[in-house]
């Protein structure tokens, strides 16, 4: 676990404090923050808050790029790191593990991408222009959202709830002149005590960029709009209720890494909660909500020269379901509880037009219909001690998967003969955290045990082609549910002018599921090179270390630097794919009077650590310089802020270990964002 | 509200009842036993008509399977006891030969004579198939040859393979099952006959035949879990495994191998021989 405090200093105390404040909002009662310094049960809360809404002034100054992408703010947090597949739509990895691997939740909703090539994460269906921040918390911190090996996020959306501000509005707009982003968005709000309702609409759109050196990427364009509402009512001063609608489509989205590109990756998100301040007298922060989405994900290759076959991809995700949450509090015990329940349905298949137009089409089901079952109950009981506290936590989860498609159940029959129609699991998740402060020492550590289910594709995926490691890859319906046990620890020393914090963290993944290589069985794809089935490993280990500091030189510098290690292998001692290498990251910021300014720097090591059979190969050292300025200007009553950058500034021609297929990254870019907020 | 609950059982029971009745009223016979059939001749005479069903439309080059009723003309009825056979025959400008076929039976409908043949060619305009069939007919001892007309398959498949042997035998190879191919492990089943002259073509026990299916407009790759194609005695048929992963157009590469393991027919896919000689095409 990276500490909270560590992560902090990135994004600013006052922006930390905020998104503590907001969480604390939801999970904790209004009692218990009164009764426990704020600090102490925050720092085992979660282990990182991003504040991402644009709308909010106080925020503007501290990001250094407001209007960009949601992937590229998720990219700026200590725990995550972004795979690329392009320009957009990257997948959000924790701990070195990816989507398989955490539970990523929309404002508490399950959604599930419809693409089997995992060219649509979810983090790609909202944007910034909806999202208040990202609640991160790693390993089984994050099992308040899912079950989950590498932690959870959730992204949370923006909303006025109930504030007296009346109207307001904001329009924004940036350019960037590397892939000439168009960015325009908009936003109207009306919020009383009794009323709101929240509306943004956000376009983007990109060419190709260019890496360094003025490399163009073909295939790297894309274009997308959002739209959300979002609303509530009082019923009475205790009790309200509240709705959101979230409509999200992106066209022409290029993969420059991939063989295919998306015409087509559609979104409708929306949900109904009702909300009330006490039930049965003792519990306290009442929440439940019923909610539905439906995903549509079109795969398309008519644009690229040279396929060797074309083939239509089609996959539909949708997903059905609730939860409801309370706090308890008794004396020194804070309990919450939530219980949840999703269903969902994935869909996918696979048309192939044979260059021979007088033979039929070839067909077949990717993903066979499954629909995926899961009510869990998930419970926590925060202690407070004498300048120390514990959190205890469980999920239990009773999950199922079964194959709704006879086509699909009889071609994976191809494969597993025996296999069942329906597969049905108990899931658990246990956790410890323990935090103690001494004098300038903040000390946290944990211990937790968690499980997961395989995802769709790795229990029933057909023939799903990785162009990473060009193999064909084939689920396991009766694969071993993944287990972790992992432990954290860290170490804060703070004072009021600097801050250091040590931490690191182990998990020993039990099952360990990944693809491995099965000679017997021939490719379907064109030119792939192997089938690998999901299997089972019988562990893997994955470590991460991170040493982070922050230092006020002055009230307006300040210095912030952090430093990751990172280290993944199999249970032969093979590297495990995607781990990052040492990675490193400074900045000096300065805020005064209204303006803002940064500069920046990012770099990673060679990749020592890669494995070839999984279709790394080393990605080099490199390090990239960034800088920022902003100014924010007042007229009559409203605000006008305006924020410049420029990215690499060197023009450097890298990739990271995260860049699939090692397409290079984006060279120099030059941004301006503008928003003009009316009160 | 007891006597509520009786009346409407009644009420239920006499209904089912009811309905009952009426589906007996509709179907007063035995079911049709050759349902699903198409009647593809119907050769009548003087007191009894032969009736020929095949599930094709027509008879075509390759495995068909065919059902014969005789219709007794004085009695109304379809004969039982007419202990048929068959024997069919192609005639060629130079020279005629007979086609590997099954004997008739009507084990499993008394009514129906069931077998099968497997035409190595289609007819043309001046080669032609015809069908001698004998039958008992109250009595009477009838034999009767009729021209048939066989097509080559309208899909243009290859369903049935004629082959010299490397042990200078000539086989006759014929797809039977699955009909329908479905993506899934499909039960695949062939009849493989000898040549021994122009009219005997006994059945070969005892071969084996690989099983290899490829799809060329897709890099030419397999499918797993295939299983090689072995006599069965009771069917005296050969049953397989055939493996279709997706739908489309497969050429399902053989390779026929005797008692000894000894290649008698067809070749390994590799990379540099895309297809065996000896093959069936499927398309679904």
């Amino acid at each position: 676990m990276k500490a909270f405090i560590s992560v902090f200093p990135l994004r600013g105390m006052l922006m930390g404090w905020l998104g503590c404040a907001l969480f604390c909002g939801t999970f904790m009662p209004k009692l218990y923050a009164q009764e426990i310094p704020a600090d102490s049960l925050k720092l085992i809360q979660l282990n990182e808050v991003i504040v991402i809404s644009a709308a909010k002034q106080l925020d503007h100054q501290k990001q250094r790029k407001p209007l960009s992408t949601l992937d590229e703010f998720l990219e700026s947090s200590r725990s995550i790191n972004m795979v690329k597949r392009g320009a957009y739509a990257w997948e959000p990895t924790m701990n070195d593990m990816a989507s398989e691997r955490l539970a990523v939740t929309i404002d508490g909703m399950q959604i599930f991408g419809a693409c089997t090539d995992k060219m649509d994460p979810i983090t790609s269906y909202v944007d910034v222009s909806n999202l208040s921040e990202a609640q991160i918390g790693s390993g089984q911190q994050g099992a308040v959202f899912g079950n989950t090996i590498g932690g959870g996020i959730n992204l949370k959306l923006d909303k006025s709830n109930f504030k007296p501000t009346g109207w307001n509005g904001s329009l924004e707009s940036a350019f960037e002149s590397n892939n000439t982003m168009r960015v325009f968005g908009g936003e109207l709000n009306y919020s009383d005590e009794k009323f709101y309702l929240n509306t943004d609409a956000i376009y983007r759109k990109a060419d190709n960029y260019k890496a360094g050196g003025d490399e163009e990427i073909p295939f790297s364009q894309f274009e997308k709009y959002n739209f959300s509402l979002n609303s509530g009512y009082k019923l009475a001063e205790d009790k309200s209720v509240s709705a959101t609608l979230i409509y999200d489509e992106a066209n022409d989205v290029g993969y420059p890494a991939l063989t295919m590109d998306v015409s087509l990756a559609r979104a409708v998100i929306g949900s109904v909660s009702f909300n009330q301040d006490t039930l049965f007298g003792n519990f306290t922060n009442w929440e439940s909500k019923l909610y539905y989405n439906n995903i549509k994900h079109v795969m398309d290759d008519t644009k690229r020269p040279d396929v060797p076959i074309h083939m239509d991809m089609p996959g539909w995700s949708e997903t059905a379901g609730f939860y409801s949450q309370a706090n308890f509090n008794k004396k020194k015990n804070h309990f919450f509880f939530k219980l949840d329940g999703f269903y969902n349905k994935s869909y996918a298949e696979m048309t192939m037009y044979p260059t021979n137009g007088k033979e039929p089409l070839m067909f077949m089901l990717t993903w066979q219909d499954v629909r995926t079952k899961d009510v869990g109950f998930y419970a926590e009981n925060h202690i407070s001690l004498e300048k120390a506290s514990v959190k205890l936590s469980t999920r239990l989860a009773y999950h199922s998967n079964t194959v709704a498609d006879d086509f699909g159940l009889n071609s994976l029959k191809i494969f597993y003969p025996e296999m069942e129609r329906t597969n049905t699991r108990f899931l658990k998740s246990f956790s410890a955290q323990f935090h103690k402060m001494l004098k300038d020492f903040h000390l946290n550590c944990g211990i937790s045990y968690g499980e997961r289910a395989p995802s769709v594709s790795e229990g029933y995926g057909f023939y799903l082609f990785n162009s990473f490691d060009n193999h064909d890859y084939i689920g396991d319906p009766n694969l071993n549910t993944e287990s972790s046990a992992d432990a954290n620890i860290s170490v804060t020393y703070k004072r009021p002018t600097f801050e250091v914090t040590a931490a690191g963290n182990y998990f020993h993944v039990f099952n360990y599921s990944i693809g491995v290589v099965d000679n017997s069985l021939s490719t379907m794809t064109i030119g792939a090179d192997g089938v690998k089935i999901y299997t089972n490993l019988e562990y893997a280990q994955l470590f991460n270390a991170t040493l982070s500091g922050r230092y006020n030189i002055s009230n307006a510098f300040k210095l912030t630097g952090n430093i990751s290690y990172h280290r993944g292998v199999d249970n032969e001692g093979e590297n495990l794919p995607l781990i990052s290498p040492i990675s490193y990251r400074s900045a000096l910021d300065f805020y005064k009077n209204q303006f803002s300014a940064s500069l920046s720097v990012d770099g990673a090591g060679e990749q020592t650590n890669f494995n070839p059979a999984y279709g790394e190969t080393k990605s080099a050292a490199y390090a990239t310089l960034s800088a920022s300025f902003g100014k924010r200007f007042f007229i009559n009553e409203n605000d006008l802020f305006v924020k410049a950058g420029i990215e690499n500034i060197l023009d450097t021609y890298y990739s990271s270990y995260t860049d699939w297929n090692n397409i290079p990254r984006m060279g120099r870019n030059i941004y301006l964002t503008i928003s003009y907020s009316i009160n | 509200m007891k006597t509520l609950k009786y009346i409407f059982a009644i009420l239920i029971l006499s209904v089912s009842f009811v309905s009952c009745s009426d589906e007996n009223d509709e179907n007063p016979g035995e079911p049709n036993p050759v349902e699903g059939l198409n009647k593809i001749y119907e050769f009548p005479s003087a007191d009894h008509s032969v009736e020929i069903y095949s599930e094709k439309t027509t008879l075509e080059v390759g495995y068909n399977e065919i059902s014969i009723r005789i219709k007794d003309m004085s009695s109304d009825k379809y004969v039982t006891n007419a202990e048929a056979n068959w024997m069919p025959m192609m005639h060629m400008e130079t020279m005629q030969h007979s086609a590997p076929h099954s004997t008739l039976s009507n084990s499993e409908e008394s009514s129906v004579y069931k077998g099968y043949i497997v035409f190595q060619m289609a007819g043309n305009s001046t080669e032609y198939w015809d069908v001698t069939l004998n039958y008992n007919l109250n009595g009477q001892q009838i034999t009767e040859t009729r021209q048939v007309s066989v097509t080559e398959p309208a899909d243009g498949l290859k369903k049935v393979q004629v082959f010299m042997g490397s042990d200078d035998n000539r086989y006759v190879l014929a797809y039977v099952n699955p009909k329908a191919p479905q993506v899934a492990i499909n039960d695949f089943q062939v009849v493989l006959y000898k040549m021994e002259d122009m009219m005997t073509f006994p059945i070969v026990e005892n071969y084996k035949i690989t099983v290899d299916p490829r799809m060329p407009g897709m890099g030419n790759h397999s499918s797993p879990n295939n299983v090689d194609l072995t006599y069965n005695a009771a069917t005296k048929m050969y049953n397989g495994k055939l493996s279709l992963t997706m739908t489309g157009y497969w050429k399902v590469n053989l390779k026929l191998l005797n008692q000894n393991g000894e290649v008698l027919k067809g070749e390994d896919v590799t990379e540099s021989n895309p297809e065996s000689s000896l093959f069936f095409e499927l398309e679904f």
